[in-house]
C-alpha cells in the first residue's frame, strides 16, 4: 500500500482543502494521473497519483481541510504496475519471471537486443501510456530502445518495436526485401492534423538502427518550434491578405558609399560600431515615406489608416527565425542614430532581450537580404503594413553614364513589396523615385 | 535570465481563450514553451470556480441571456467572478519549479504586479488579509483565481479599468458582499494598451524575467 499526503504548496503552507476526488475508490489510477485537487488561497492545484494502482482507501472528504502531509488515501498498488516499473530488481532476480520476456513472436528481436541495447536499470520513468502499451503487448522496456528526452520510452518507440517485431516475424516467409517506405517510422503519417506539437515526439533520431529493422531511417521528424509556427502562419496569412506585388529600381549607391568610407573608421572609432549602408537607405525611406504616407498606412476594414509616426522595422535573422524590431520616429533620426538603433536592436534581438515594445507598432519594414549577397528579393509583407523594401547587395558594376560613357559604380537593386489593394503602381515607384533621388544626390553630413 | 513571452489579444471569447489555455498549458509542461503571459479583454461572462457556489449568481439563466451575458463554470481557484469590456484580464501560464515552488506566493505575486501597475497611474491599492485580490480602501479592483497543475500556472487576474461595474450585480463577486470599484471610478482612466504596458513591466520586475513579445502575435497566428 502506497499513502497519498497533502502535498506542500509553498514554503509558508501548513494546511490545505480537498476539494474534489477525481477518482473513487476501487477505481484505477496511473502514476502521475491527476488523483485529486486541493484549493490554497484562491488557487486550485491539481495533484498527481504517486503510484499506479487501484485507489484503496479515501481518508479524507471533499471539502475538509488537513495539514500538509496528512495521509489523504492509499492506493493498492497492482501486480501489473509493478512488474512493469523499471525495477531495477526485476533486471537482477533472473530471466525467469515470464511477463518479462519477450513474447515468442519475436525470437530474432530477443536474441540480439537486451545485452548491449540499454543498460539494464536505465530504462527511466515511463508514461501511463506507454506503461498500459508494454503491458497490453507483454514487453520489457529494456528491449526498446527510448528517443525520448534522456532517453525515455515513448509512444512512437514501442509502436516502432512492435512493428519492426511483426515484420522480422513475417521476414522469413516469402516476399523478400520489403519496400522501405513500409517501414518507415509509423507516427510520420497520423498524428499530423491533430495538433502536431502537443504529442512532440523527441527530437532526437533513433541513434543506433532498432533490432530487426536493418534500414536506417530515411527521415527525421522534428516538433517546429513555437516561432517557426508563428512565422510559417504569419506568412500565410500575409499572403492571403495582402494582393502583393514587387518593384525593383537600381539606385546608384556611389555618393552614399564615398561617404561611408571617409566617416567609417571614424565612426567605428567615437561609436563602437560600424557604418553600414542600412542606415542611409533607411534614413532615405523615411524621407519617401514622408513624402507618400499612404506606403506608411495600413487597411483597417474599408477604412485607411495614416500612422503619424514612421516607425520603421528592421528584419533580423535569428538562428531558427527572424524577428522585426522596430525603430520609433525613424524620420526624426540621422544616420549615426539610426546606426546605433539598427545595431543595438540587432544585437539584443539575437539575446532574446528585446522589450515587448520594440517590437510592435512599426508602419513599414526593411529588410537587407543584401547582406547575404542576395541581388534582389521579393519580400513578403509583414501584416497589418502595406509595404517593405528589400534591400539588395551594393556592388561595383559597369554603368552607362552621361549619354554614352561607361563608369564603375557603387550600385544596388531595391526591391519594394507593395499591397495593390491601397497602392498603385504609379504611387509605388513615385516613392522609389523619391528614395533613390534622396540615395544617389546624399548630401547630408554624417558626422 | 528566464524569459517570458507576452501575448495582447484583445477581445477574445471565455471559451477561445480556455482552449488557448489549455494548449499553452500542456506546451509549457512538455518544455516546448517558454513562460507566457496572455493579456486580455472578455465579452460578457460570469464564471464560477471550482468551489464556488451557484447561489452566489443572482441572475436566472434568462436574466443572464437576456442582458447578453455567458455562463461557464471552471477549474480556476475562487468563487464567481464577471469578466466584461473595459476589464483587463490576465492569464500567466508560468512553471513555478522555475520561479518558486509556491502558490501563495505565486498568488501574492500576482497581487504585487497589480499593484506596482496601478501606482503607475497614481493610485494606491493595497491587501486586504484573508480576502485575495486588489484592493483600494474597501473597494475591490482586481479579482485572483488560479489553478495549477504540475507547477504549471493558468487562470489569473482580472482588473477593472473602465469596466460597467454595474454588472457585477448580477453575482455576490468572489462569494464577498464588498464593493468593487475600477480605474475609472477612481479617477485614473486608462486605455487598455497602457495598463497592459504598466502590467508588462510588472509583471517582469515581480517574476524576475525578460518580457519578450513574440515576433508574430498569437491572435494572428492563429
Amino acid at each position: 500500500m502506497i499513502d497519498v499526503v497533502m502535498p506542500q504548496m509553498g514554503e509558508s503552507i501548513v494546511e490545505g482543502t480537498l476539494t474534489k476526488w477525481l477518482k473513487k475508490p476501487g477505481e484505477r489510477v496511473e502514476r502521475d494521473e491527476a488523483l485529486f485537487e486541493i484549493s490554497t488561497d484562491k488557487v486550485d492545484t491539481e495533484i498527481p497519483s504517486p503510484a499506479a494502482g487501484t485507489l484503496a482507501e479515501v481518508l479524507v472528504a471533499e471539502g475538509q481541510t488537513v495539514a500538509v502531509n496528512t495521509v489523504v488515501a492509499r492506493i493498492e498498488e497492482s501486480a501489473a504496475a509493478r512488474a512493469a516499473a523499471p525495477a531495477a530488481e526485476a533486471a537482477e532476480a533472473s530471466v525467469a519471471a515470464p511477463p518479462l520476456t519477450p513474447a515468442a513472436a519475436a525470437p530474432a528481436a530477443a536474441a540480439e537486443a537486451p545485452p548491449e541495447e540499454a543498460p539494464p536499470e536505465a530504462v527511466g520513468p515511463l508514461s501511463p501510456l506507454v506503461r498500459k502499451m508494454l503491458r497490453e503487448h507483454n514487453l520489457d522496456p529494456r528491449l526498446i530502445k527510448g528517443t525520448g528526452a534522456g532517453g525515455r520510452i515513448t509512444k512512437q518507440d514501442v509502436e516502432a518495436f512492435l512493428a519492426a517485431r511483426a515484420e522480422a516475424a513475417a521476414a522469413p516467409v516469402p516476399t523478400p526485401p520489403v519496400s522501405p517506405p513500409a517501414a518507415a517510422p509509423p507516427p510520420a503519417g497520423e498524428p499530423a492534423p491533430a495538433a502536431p506539437p502537443l504529442s512532440a515526439p523527441a527530437p532526437a533520431p533513433p541513434p543506433e538502427a532498432p533490432p530487426a529493422r536493418p534500414e536506417a531511417p530515411k527521415v527525421r521528424i522534428e516538433p517546429m518550434s513555437v516561432m517557426r509556427q508563428k512565422i510559417a502562419e504569419h506568412m500565410i496569412l500575409s499572403r492571403r491578405t495582402s494582393a502583393h506585388v514587387t518593384t525593383v529600381h537600381r539606385v546608384d549607391m556611389t555618393r552614399v558609399a564615398r561617404m561611408r568610407e571617409r566617416y567609417k573608421a571614424e565612426v567605428q572609432q567615437r561609436y563602437g560600431f560600424s557604418l553600414t549602408f542600412l542606415p542611409f537607405v533607411t534614413r532615405a525611406a523615411a524621407q519617401a515615406l514622408r513624402a507618400y504616407p499612404l506606403l506608411n498606412a495600413s487597411i483597417d476594414g474599408s477604412n485607411i489608416v495614416y500612422h503619424n509616426e514612421i516607425n520603421i522595422g528592421i528584419a533580423v535573422a535569428l538562428d531558427n527565425g527572424l524577428i522585426v524590431p522596430v525603430i520609433r520616429n525613424a524620420d526624426e533620426k540621422s544616420v549615426i542614430g539610426l546606426q546605433r538603433a539598427i545595431a543595438d536592436l540587432a544585437a539584443r534581438a539575437r539575446s532574446r532581450q528585446l522589450k515587448p515594445d520594440e517590437v510592435h507598432g512599426g508602419t513599414f519594414s526593411i529588410t537587407n537580404f543584401g547582406s547575404y549577397g542576395s541581388l534582389t528579393g521579393t519580400p513578403i509583407i509583414n501584416q497589418p503594413q502595406v509595404a517593405i523594401l528589400g534591400v539588395g547587395v551594393v556592388e561595383k558594376a559597369p554603368v552607362v553614364v552621361d549619354e554614352d560613357k561607361i563608369a564603375i559604380r557603387s550600385v544596388c537593386l531595391l526591391s519594394l513589396t507593395f499591397d495593390h489593394r491601397l497602392i498603385d503602381g504609379a504611387l509605388a515607384d513615385q516613392f522609389m523615385l523619391k528614395l533613390k533621388a534622396v540615395l544617389e544626390n546624399w548630401s547630408e553630413e554624417v558626422l | 535570465m528566464r524569459v517570458c513571452e507576452l501575448h495582447e489579444l484583445g477581445r477574445i471569447s471565455y471559451s477561445a481563450a480556455l482552449a488557448l489555455q489549455g494548449e499553452l498549458v500542456e506546451k509549457r509542461k512538455q518544455g516546448l514553451i517558454s513562460d507566457q503571459f496572455l493579456l486580455l479583454e472578455h465579452p460578457h461572462v460570469i464564471t464560477l470556480g471550482r468551489n464556488g457556489r451557484a447561489e452566489h449568481l443572482l441572475a436566472g439563466p434568462e436574466a443572464l441571456r437576456r442582458a447578453g451575458i455567458e455562463f461557464h463554470r471552471t477549474d480556476r481557484g475562487g468563487d464567481i467572478t464577471y469578466h466584461g469590456p473595459g476589464q483587463v484580464v490576465g492569464y500567466p501560464i508560468l512553471d513555478l519549479r522555475a520561479w518558486r515552488r509556491d502558490v501563495v506566493a505565486y498568488v501574492r505575486g500576482l497581487e504585487q504586479v497589480i499593484i506596482e501597475a496601478l501606482a503607475e497611474f497614481g493610485l494606491r491599492a493595497g491587501r486586504v488579509p484573508g480576502r485575495t485580490g486588489v484592493w483600494i480602501e474597501d473597494r475591490k479592483i482586481a479579482a485572483i483565481g488560479v489553478h495549477v497543475s504540475r507547477w504549471v500556472t493558468s487562470h489569473g487576474f482580472a482588473l477593472n479599468v473602465s469596466t460597467d461595474l454595474s454588472y457585477f450585480r448580477y453575482i455576490v463577486p468572489c462569494g464577498l458582499a464588498a464593493p468593487v470599484t475600477s480605474m475609472a471610478e477612481m479617477g485614473a482612466p486608462a486605455s487598455p494598451a497602457q495598463v497592459n504596458r504598466a502590467l508588462a513591466a510588472a509583471f517582469a520586475r515581480v517574476f524576475e524575467c525578460e518580457m519578450i513579445r513574440p515576433v508574430i502575435p498569437v491572435e494572428q497566428a492563429r
